[in-house]
């Protein structure tokens, strides 16, 4: 048997990508095998999942869900949508790092921050001009609907105090730091290492400027506790945050999210 | 008395508060974090935790920036 858009299809030896066009979507040109584009030349074999598909046509929720599926490794896509994430903060990291796990299907998104979209966010920032004046948690929304609408969101439209963060975040499995102000960062962390046993958490420090790429680093600071940054390199006169930096930053963020939510840290130690 | 802090041994007063000891240091206390002996202090702790001799100090120091 093959999997053709997560629906059983028959298979026979020697068939072709061809062959499964010509059978179930004559003006299929989108064509993919086991996660990977492939032509129609391929040859099949036994348990190989496809995804046929005519570019430019919306899917369905249904549809999308299968598509991240055959775009994702096996097990990832199943995992993913069964777990839920906190994001504190919608600012250059938030923003960036919601998106992210919005692409790859988490399934629920727990996103906080209190403030409203202004010009001078979007040098970094993922909104838009027309934007511009709306609550960040109500306009994040509106982006992530629009790159995956199957992502349950919930908006946590307050200033967030570290005494609340254990109440407002208990029951997620991995919590993200993406505040400006390095008194809430240290906030942050407090509340999770206190109150929120288990939860894996991915704070930030150390992302200003244009400085080296590399210097930026994931490193575990506890069991399920990491900080992404270069650690030194703070918003400060002079030296602005942008958005390529912040954006690496909130990238090893998600990735970091993504591996401890698949297990791919070996958290023993 | 000595403490030791992030792994190096540092000679501080006596009874130093954990807030001084991180003014001597030169650090804002609201953007670091503190575990001592073991245990992450609350904010409020800063004021009142004395370090003891012996102590093992880590601190996580946050910049701004998000």
């Amino acid at each position: 048997m093959l999997l053709v858009n997560e629906k059983e299809v028959f298979f026979h030896a020697g068939m072709t990508l061809a062959d499964l066009v010509r059978e179930q979507d004559p003006a299929a040109d989108i064509l993919l095998v086991n996660g990977y584009p492939a032509s129609l030349q391929t040859v099949l074999s036994d348990g190989d999942r496809c995804w046929l598909w005519r570019r430019g046509k919306a899917p369905s929720a249904e549809e999308m869900r299968h598509l991240l599926y055959a775009r994702h490794s096996p097990g990832v896509q199943g995992c993913l949508q069964e777990r839920v994430v906190g994001i504190m903060g919608l600012g250059g990291l938030g923003s960036v790092v919601a998106i992210a796990l919005a692409r790859m299907g988490i399934g629920s998104l727990l996103l906080a921050d209190y403030d409203v979209v202004e010009p001078t966010n979007l040098n970094r920032q993922q909104y838009f001009v027309d934007q511009i004046g709306q609550k960040k948690t109500e306009a994040l929304r509106d982006i992530l609907q629009r790159v995956n609408p199957h992502v349950a969101v919930t908006l946590i439209d307050r200033r967030l105090a570290e005494d609340d963060i254990g109440v407002l975040f208990k029951g997620v499995h991995a919590l993200v730091e993406c505040f400006d102000d390095p008194a809430m960062k240290a906030a942050g962390l407090r509340a999770a290492l206190r109150s929120l046993p288990g939860v894996f958490y991915v704070g930030a420090s150390g992302l200003a400027g244009y400085g080296e790429n590399n210097a930026i680093r994931t490193r575990r600071i506890y069991s399920g506790v990491y900080l992404v940054g270069d650690g030194v390199s703070g918003a400060a006169p002079g030296q602005g945050l942008m958005a390529a930096r912040v954006g690496i930053a909130a990238h090893h963020q998600a990735n970091q999210v993504v591996r401890l939510l698949l297990g791919a840290e070996n958290e023993a130690g | 008395m000595k403490v030791f802090c992030n792994g190096e041994a540092q000679e501080i007063a006596p009874g130093m508060l954990v807030a001084d000891y991180l003014s001597q240091l030169g650090l804002d206390a609201s953007s670091v974090v503190v575990e001592c002996d073991g245990k992450i202090l609350t904010r409020k702790e800063y004021g009142s935790h004395a370090l003891q001799d012996g102590s093992v100090l880590e601190l996580i120091r946050f910049v701004g920036g998000g």
